[in-house]
């Protein structure tokens, strides 16, 4: 069974796990079966056209899946795959929501 | 791996070099890939650090201590004492000087024959075009999505490489966008999450040496960049988990339709970055009702039914509990929403009332239909207005 990588930034909402065990040969598949056993994570994972959303990169090996056919891209047993999320941290104040200062 | 790439300072510009300064970077001169050259190219460098906290405390010191003639450094912020836990280059005594002051102070330290020039302002569409001009290299150490945006689009409006790094919690991220050479951040990221579901450095914690390590990886490419040699960074993602100990990297590819290094490219100038990365109401959107640490007193102290649910993991909550608070942690407010009572108003608290916005967005996507309220500056304001005996962290 292939294995998802979770990153730090999203383990809110996978019970803090860092790796998920996901049904599927597919890219689109694994991420639908993480979507599925953990509800609060697909509004960050998808947007509202279904597709990934542009923060969210899914790498397989050293490759992204922009390059290899999308969510489509076919996952084969001890494939490791990772959602790679912008992150944005470099140390300063944190910002008001709504950027007011 | 990375090709060879040449030098961005041009050979017209390099200086002589003084005994003095020959022996300072003798362990320098003796590496052939560095050698005379690279450190006449080394001194004629401009180099812009935007942001002097984890990333530019390294930064500036490696690049002060390697000889690079000008350092710009910009920072609108003071020092604060939660700083000092990873931002290296500020000691306790600068607490509340401004940044550029204390970082300019310890790089004369380290290197008198620095020229620093200090930018005490915050970047913006507005100035940094006017600001980035003529540095050969930019090095990326901000904090936040809308300067992230701004430093790659100014710097491939410019032509100028951009050494980044970003940090999470345990998780480091380092790359060298240079449109001539490669991919830029764009290409990596086309837009960015919305706000809130990251949580700053501020709210989410930083492991102090995780800055340490991905700012002199930062100082690494900055140098190479200046000498001319490897490639180094260039269409290559850089993952560190100082946890895990684990480092991996991951190929990057130039966007052929990116909307500001692609052919075609739509972006021509500097657009509005509070607007690009949501931190503007989106029209439509009904904005999130909030309430302020003494109103919700005053409706406590007046009987009022009220639901309060505290959306911090337990281990935030066991720095500074809030009684009476129902634990309901942010990633788990949909598949919780029947635990709520729809008739009654909820107000939702975190460390300083951010991530409790997401908790309120996430309860309406998934069709709450009650009254949510927010907490203004969350658990800090009530430490800070109502429970004097409660720390502030
Ligand atoms: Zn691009």
């Amino acid at each position: 069974m292939p294995s998802l990588l979770i990153p730090t930034a999203l383990r809110a909402f996978t019970d803090g796990k860092s790796e998920v065990d996901a049904e599927g040969c597919t890219v689109g598949a694994l991420v639908s079966s993480l979507a599925d056993a953990y509800p609060d994570i697909r509004q960050h994972l998808y947007g509202e056209d279904g597709g990934l959303r542009p923060f969210i990169n899914i790498y397989v090996g050293e490759d992204s899946i922009k390059g290899t056919g999308g969510l489509d891209t076919p996952v084969a047993e001890g494939d490791s795959v990772m959602l790679v999320p912008a992150i944005a941290g470099g140390s300063r104040r944190a910002r008001a929501t709504r950027g007011d200062r | 791996m990375g090709a060879r790439i040449g030098s961005v300072i041009d050979d017209s510009r390099l200086p002589e070099l003084s005994n003095d300064e020959i022996s300072r970077y003798s362990r320098h001169l003796l590496l052939p890939e560095i050698g005379m050259e690279g450190q006449r190219r080394l001194r004629a460098a401009k180099v812009l650090i935007v942001g002097t906290g984890g990333l530019g405390a390294p930064l500036a010191l490696y690049l002060a201590a390697a000889g690079v003639g000008t350092l710009g450094i910009v920072d609108f912020d003071f020092v604060e004492a939660s700083n000092l836990q990873r931002q290296i280059i500020h000691g306790v005594r600068d607490i509340d000087r401004p940044k550029v002051a204390s970082a300019r102070d310890r790089i004369k330290g380290i290197n008198p024959d620095v020229n620093v020039v200090e930018h005490m302002t915050r970047l913006s569409s507005g100035n940094a075009l006017e600001i980035m001009r003529g540095y050969d290299v930019v090095a990326d150490g901000t904090d936040n999505y809308p300067t992230r945006y701004l430093v790659n689009d100014a710097c491939v409006l410019l032509g100028i490489p951009n050494v980044y790094g970003s940090i999470f919690q345990f998780e480091g991220q380092a790359s060298v966008f240079y449109a001539k050479e490669g991919p830029c951040y764009r290409c990596l990221y086309p837009a960015p999450p919305p706000p809130g579901l990251v949580p700053s450095c501020a709210e989410g914690g930083v492991m102090g040496v995780l800055p340490g390590v991905v700012g002199t990886i930062q100082a690494g490419e900055v140098i190479k960049l200046i000498t001319g040699g490897d490639g180094g960074l260039v269409g290559r993602l850089l993952l560190f988990d100082a946890w895990r100990m684990k480092f991996r990297e991951l190929r990057l590819e130039k966007d052929p339709v990116c909307p500001i290094c692609g052919e075609n490219r739509s972006i021509h100038e500097l657009v509005d970055y509070e607007q690009f990365c949501g931190l503007r109401p989106a029209q439509g959107e009904a904005p999130v009702e909030s309430l302020t640490a003494l109103e919700l007193k005053a409706r406590l102290d007046a009987g009022d039914a009220i639901q309060i649910i505290d959306i911090r993991e337990p281990h935030e909550r066991a720095i500074a509990a809030f009684p009476g608070a129902k634990p309901i942690p942010l990633g788990q407010m949909a598949r919780r929403i029947d635990e709520f009572d729809q008739d009654i108003d909820a107000v939702f608290l975190c460390k300083i009332g951010q991530r409790s916005i997401f908790a309120i967005r996430a309860l309406r996507e998934a069709g709450y239909k009650g009254r949510l309220l927010n907490l203004q500056d969350g658990v800090n304001a009530w430490a800070r207005d109502i429970d004097r005996g409660m720390p502030q962290y």
